[in-house]
């Protein structure tokens, strides 16, 4: 079943004639992903390569194409209004890759949002994919910006605020022969649409996925809520990584959620819950797979 | 982004927030003539740096202290002199200190109470949320360890704003008394629209004090901006002050790179700020220890390859570099020239260790092997860590 998205999804484009979301159009048309739809406002009318039709609006787009899910690649001071646009439209997920939105603008969309149909994911995210059963996982869901042909079909969900650390943990899954059912990357913003837990929760429903990789990061509490949630409620084996033990306290790595303030979000404490909760934690990002295996097996 | 006290005065009074009387100067006349406008008995003199432990900081001339009461313009006049242009050092920054370009001159306050009045992003409810206490003056984390009971916490609703009601009930909280309620509501009110029209994500006024004469004011305080959000604040984009900055993280910032520089001695090139951290990680894992955080973005440039190299380079306490590079959509070939064009021009003689995965990787790899340059190839990410740990014990 994977969660969120299906090899049958069909998918809108928001911003799909910008050189970045072309790019990743074409790469997800290539992968087998149903794209049907982009949006630009202006260029209605107009089509993707002759491969998608452009509408002004998403409302047209999903009244004329039946698509259900929309993935953002519009620049930072549209973004907010692009992920309401969406919602507006009925979408069941809105999954934002757009890097750079405002903090302000997203606790406004967070708010609007309560109460709706809509998911969010992200913003600053990789997106999601759900690998196909064809060669290299083609044929696949593949909405946003990872590399598809590293995913394999198979039982294992994962879920991370990182997107090349993503790709690594998918990558190492992959050359050990386990598939995954469905990978999220939900954003590394401290205020974003769907946490670890929401995804963990999914991942908990859905038949197909029989084991988790969790990876977080230093910052905010979002990983401790996911453990204290998984210890009473999730019987599927979990393996988690935390990046960022070695980074100095009040600086900003990179992720404008990743920063350790006020004794908050260290990667120890992190550590230390998920242990508590009886996940395994891998030591190094470059046993990932490995701890999970190990779990799988244990 | 951080800005200057100075600087955060002219902020509140842009948004009616009241602040002590007086001005910033950069030399030692405008001092004195900006202390005698003032018309106080009690002056204080303060050095403008954004490091903090300012009071008890101490200047490479010998002159100790970065904040000085005295009681006459001419007196703040030779202050200053001793302090304009010369390093100031204090706990944060560093044996070499900062250079004091301006000071600030203020009325001295007679200070009856000193509370703390802060407002953050509270990412657990994704929306701002006041922190106040009785136990203004201190360090608030301090405070939350020991008094926990003594941090009241007010959570605003994300687009309804701060409402009158929650005004006069922190107002209470923090002792104020009837008489100073509008006042203090009219403060909180106007630091809350402060906070959400400059799109801050911190601004901590530590002391708000009470003066003796009754008036709610903020001593001091810090802002922090959404780098996210500059982009509609030119304004306050034009107080960022460059010679603040670690040089390197704003060379780095042109080539957008973002690079924080650490203490150790091998450097990280990686793309994505969670395998950057990740990176660093193993690197400490391993017995090393990583000289800087460096994330070169999801897809890396030849040119920001180059450029991140160069910065790397600039920190001499480096003897080793790892890069490692998932690429994904990436070409390996393609960041692999870019590493061996950085290699070339900077004539490079230290240990280079090189992990690429991505599509055309095998012939990223080949490209690497036969150019003939000592740059060590490794498969894996634990392999890469292992392999640079053990050429700088080497070396």
């Amino acid at each position: 079943m994977a969660i969120l998205v299906t090899p049958q999804t069909r998918v809108l484009v928001q911003g799909i004639t910008g050189s970045f979301g072309a790019t990743h159009t074409r790469l997800s048309l290539a992968y087998g992903t149903h794209v049907v739809a982009g949006v630009t406002p202006g260029k209605g009318g107009q089509r993707f390569e002759d491969k998608a039709p452009i509408f002004d609006t998403v409302t047209e787009a999903v009244r004329q194409t039946g698509a259900t899910v929309s993935v953002i690649f519009v620049p930072p001071p549209f973004a907010a209004d692009a992920i309401l646009e969406g919602v507006d439209a009925g979408l069941d997920l809105v999954v934002a890759i757009t890097e750079g939105v405002p903090v302000n603008d997203m606790v406004k969309v967070k708010a609007a949002m309560q109460g709706g149909k809509t998911r969010l994911i992200g913003p600053n995210c990789p997106g999601l994919v759900t690998p196909g059963e064809g060669e290299k996982s083609h044929g696949g869901c593949r909405i946003g910006i990872a590399p598809g042909y590293i995913h394999k079909r198979g039982g294992v969900g994962v879920v991370s605020r990182s997107g090349t650390l993503t790709y690594e943990a998918v990558w190492q899954l992959t050359s050990r022969g386990y598939g995954q059912s469905t990978c999220v990357g939900i954003g590394g913003d401290p205020v974003n649409g769907t946490s670890h837990l929401d995804v963990l929760k999914m991942f908990n429903d859905d038949p197909e996925t029989e084991a988790v990789i969790l990876i977080g990061e230093i910052g905010g509490d979002a990983e401790e809520k996911a453990a204290e949630w998984a210890a009473e409620h999730c019987k599927k084996p979990i393996a988690a990584f935390i990046a960022g033990a070695t980074a100095p306290p009040g600086r900003r790595m990179g992720h404008a959620g990743a920063i350790v303030s006020g004794g908050k979000g260290t990667a120890a404490g992190k550590i230390e819950a998920l242990k508590k909760a009886g996940i395994a934690v891998a030591e190094t990002p470059a046993d990932m797979a490995d701890t999970l295996i190990k779990r799988m097996k244990s | 982004m951080n800005i200057h006290e100075y600087q955060a005065r002219e902020l509140f009074q842009k948004f009616g927030v009241p602040t002590a009387k007086g001005n910033v100067a950069s030399s030692p006349e405008e001092v004195e003539a900006v202390a005698k406008s003032i018309g106080a008995p009690k002056l204080v003199v303060k050095s403008q740096i954004h490091a903090g432990g300012r009071g008890k900081g101490r200047f490479a001339n010998g002159f100790q202290g970065g904040v000085h009461v005295c009681g006459s313009p001419a007196e703040a006049g030779e202050i200053a002199w001793k302090m304009l242009g010369q390093p100031l050092i204090t706990h944060q920054t560093g044996p070499e200190g900062r250079v004091v370009n301006k000071v600030l001159v203020v009325e001295a306050i007679e200070i009856e109470k000193e509370l703390y009045f802060a407002i953050v992003l509270d990412r657990a409810s994704s929306a701002p949320m006041i922190i106040a206490s009785t136990e203004g003056g201190m360090d608030i984390e301090t405070v939350a360890a020991s008094t926990p009971e003594r941090i009241l916490r007010e959570p605003i609703h994300p687009t309804l704003g701060l409402q009158p009601y929650q005004t006069r009930k922190l107002a209470k909280q923090l002792g104020l008394t009837s008489a100073q309620l509008p006042a203090a509501g009219k403060l909180f009110t106007a630091i809350y629209k402060l906070f959400i029209a400059c799109d801050c994500s911190l601004l901590e006024v530590n002391p708000l004090v009470v003066t003796k004469a009754g008036e709610v004011m903020p001593l001091d305080a810090k802002f922090n901006f959404d780098d996210n959000a500059l982009f509609r604040h030119p304004e306050i984009v034009a107080m960022r002050d460059v010679l603040e900055e670690d040089p390197r993280e704003v060379a780095a910032s042109r080539f957008n790179l973002n690079y924080i520089g650490l203490d150790g001695n091998i450097a990280c090139l990686v793309n994505g700020a969670g395998l950057a951290m990740a990176t660093m990680d193993i690197i400490k894992f391993y017995g090393g220890d990583p000289a800087n955080f460096l994330d070169v973005g999801g897809g890396a440039s030849k040119e920001q390859v180059a450029a991140a190299f160069k910065i790397i380079l600039g920190d001499k306490k480096v003897k080793g570099i790892l890069v490692n590079i998932f690429g994904g959509i990436m070409q390996c070939d393609i960041i692999a020239a870019g590493i061996l064009a950085a290699v070339q021009e900077t004539a490079l003689g230290i240990p280079l260790v090189v992990r690429l995965e991505g599509s055309n990787v095998e012939l990223g790899k080949k490209m690497i092997r036969e150019s003939g340059l000592a740059v060590i190839s490794a498969d894996t990410l634990a392999d890469a860590a292992q392999k640079i740990v053990a050429a700088v014990e080497a070396a």
